[in-house]
Order: structure tokens, then C-alpha cells, then sequence
């Protein structure tokens, strides 16, 4: 048994595609009509076999109330790896992210949340605190 | 507002937010736990805050979708109000 898969629920796929890929920076992998929606995954550059997220539809109104009451209390919806959050951070910041919490040395991580203006927050990661 | 300084977890609530205000429940949460090693469920840190407000030490403001707290130390002036601090003594060695 392998995990291959993990998912977001977007407000609006084509948004999400955008955001993940241009901004984010992470590659499309998968893209099948599914009727009024598509079976939409983006893969790590750095990884193109790893685990895809799935860009799914949020349409369903639990989804929504879920999502609602992760982001009021600031939780983020998944988590993602870097180098270097510091570094993430700026480069986001420059292309416009909103972050909720800018990077924080949390015990032996680094952290910083940002909004995926689909209607998520995700968190960021490093390891070890950044040299400084 | 002696009641919500009466608490140490409360004390740490402040501590985290004096060293960075805005935090959402997430932040705070984290903060406890890596810095202080106190693991409270989300609903005790939500009561603490809660305590915290009623006493106006900090302030929930809503930004859009997001909630976050702001310290406020203005009521901590009615403490020295009430028991004035004794201007420090002069420095014995600091004039002939």
C-alpha cells in the first residue's frame, strides 16, 4: 500500500491550477474532464513521480463549512516542504501572497501560513531554523 | 484583570503576543507548545483568550476570513496608577 494522493478543495479549479502552478510553483500532472469538473493534480517540480495534490472541487456545503472553520482559527488546510522558508516567504510576498503568519521559529521548525485564495490556508515548512 | 494575569498559560498568551501582535488561534497554539511546552486543546486556549479579552489585555479583530489578536497592555497602567513605582534613586556613584 502507497500513498499517492493528497487533496485541497478549491473554490474554483481553473484559480486553484493557476495558483498552484504560477505562484506556488509546482507542475500539473493530471487533467481529466469529470463532467463539470476535472480530475486536476499538480506534482512537486522537484519530485514529478511523488505524491500529486489533487485540486478538488469544494462544492459540497460541508466542504465549505470545514474550510470556513480552519480559517478563522488561522489552521492550514495542508502543509508543504522547503528549503528555506525565509526565502519562500519574500519570493511570495513579492508575487502578492497574503500570509497569516510570517516565519516563526516553532521549536526545531520553521513555519510561516499562507492564503491559496481558494479558500485555504497552507503552511510551509522547514526543518531546521535558518541561519541567522 | 487580575484574575486573567493570575494564570500562567494566560501570561504566556501575552508574552507571545507582546513579541508578535496579530497571531491567529493556530500561531498561538504552536507557540505555547514549542516555546512554553504547554500542550492546550484549542478550546482551553479559546477560553484563556476569551479571559484575556474580558479583562481588555487583548483584542480580536475579524480581517476578512481570519480572526486575530492584538495585545493590548493599556489596562496594565491602572496597576501603577493605583500603586505608584518610586522613582529609582540616584545613582550614588554617578555625580562628586
Amino acid at each position: 500500500m502507497r500513498i499517492t494522493l493528497t487533496s485541497v478543495f478549491v473554490d474554483d479549479q481553473e484559480k486553484a491550477l493557476r495558483f498552484y502552478t504560477d505562484v506556488l510553483g509546482f507542475v500539473p500532472k493530471n487533467d481529466v474532464p469529470m463532467g463539470a469538473h476535472r480530475w486536476l493534480t499538480v506534482v512537486s517540480p522537484e519530485q514529478p513521480d511523488g505524491v500529486e495534490l489533487v485540486l478538488e472541487p469544494d462544492e459540497h456545503p460541508a466542504a465549505q463549512a470545514y474550510k470556513q472553520g480552519l480559517v478563522a482559527d488561522g489552521i492550514p488546510y495542508n502543509s508543504f516542504a522547503v528549503a528555506d522558508v525565509r526565502a519562500e516567504f519574500d519570493r511570495l510576498t513579492g508575487l502578492g501572497v497574503r500570509f497569516t503568519q510570517p516565519p516563526t521559529e516553532m521549536g526545531p521548525v520553521t513555519t510561516a501560513v499562507l492564503d491559496d485564495t481558494c479558500g485555504n490556508l497552507l503552511q510551509i515548512m522547514a526543518m531546521a531554523p535558518p541561519a541567522s | 484583570m487580575f484574575r486573567a494575569l493570575a494564570d500562567p498559560t494566560r501570561r504566556a498568551i501575552l508574552d507571545e503576543l507582546q513579541e508578535r501582535s496579530g497571531q491567529t488561534l493556530f500561531e498561538l497554539i504552536n507557540r505555547l507548545v514549542t516555546r512554553h511546552g504547554l500542550s492546550s486543546t484549542r478550546q482551553a486556549v479559546s477560553q484563556h483568550l476569551g479571559v484575556l479579552e474580558d479583562a481588555g489585555l487583548v483584542r480580536s479583530r475579524r480581517e476578512g476570513r481570519y480572526k486575530f489578536h492584538d495585545l493590548d497592555t493599556a489596562p496594565l497602567r491602572a496597576i501603577t496608577d493605583r500603586w505608584r513605582i518610586d522613582p529609582q534613586e540616584e545613582d550614588p556613584c554617578g555625580s562628586p
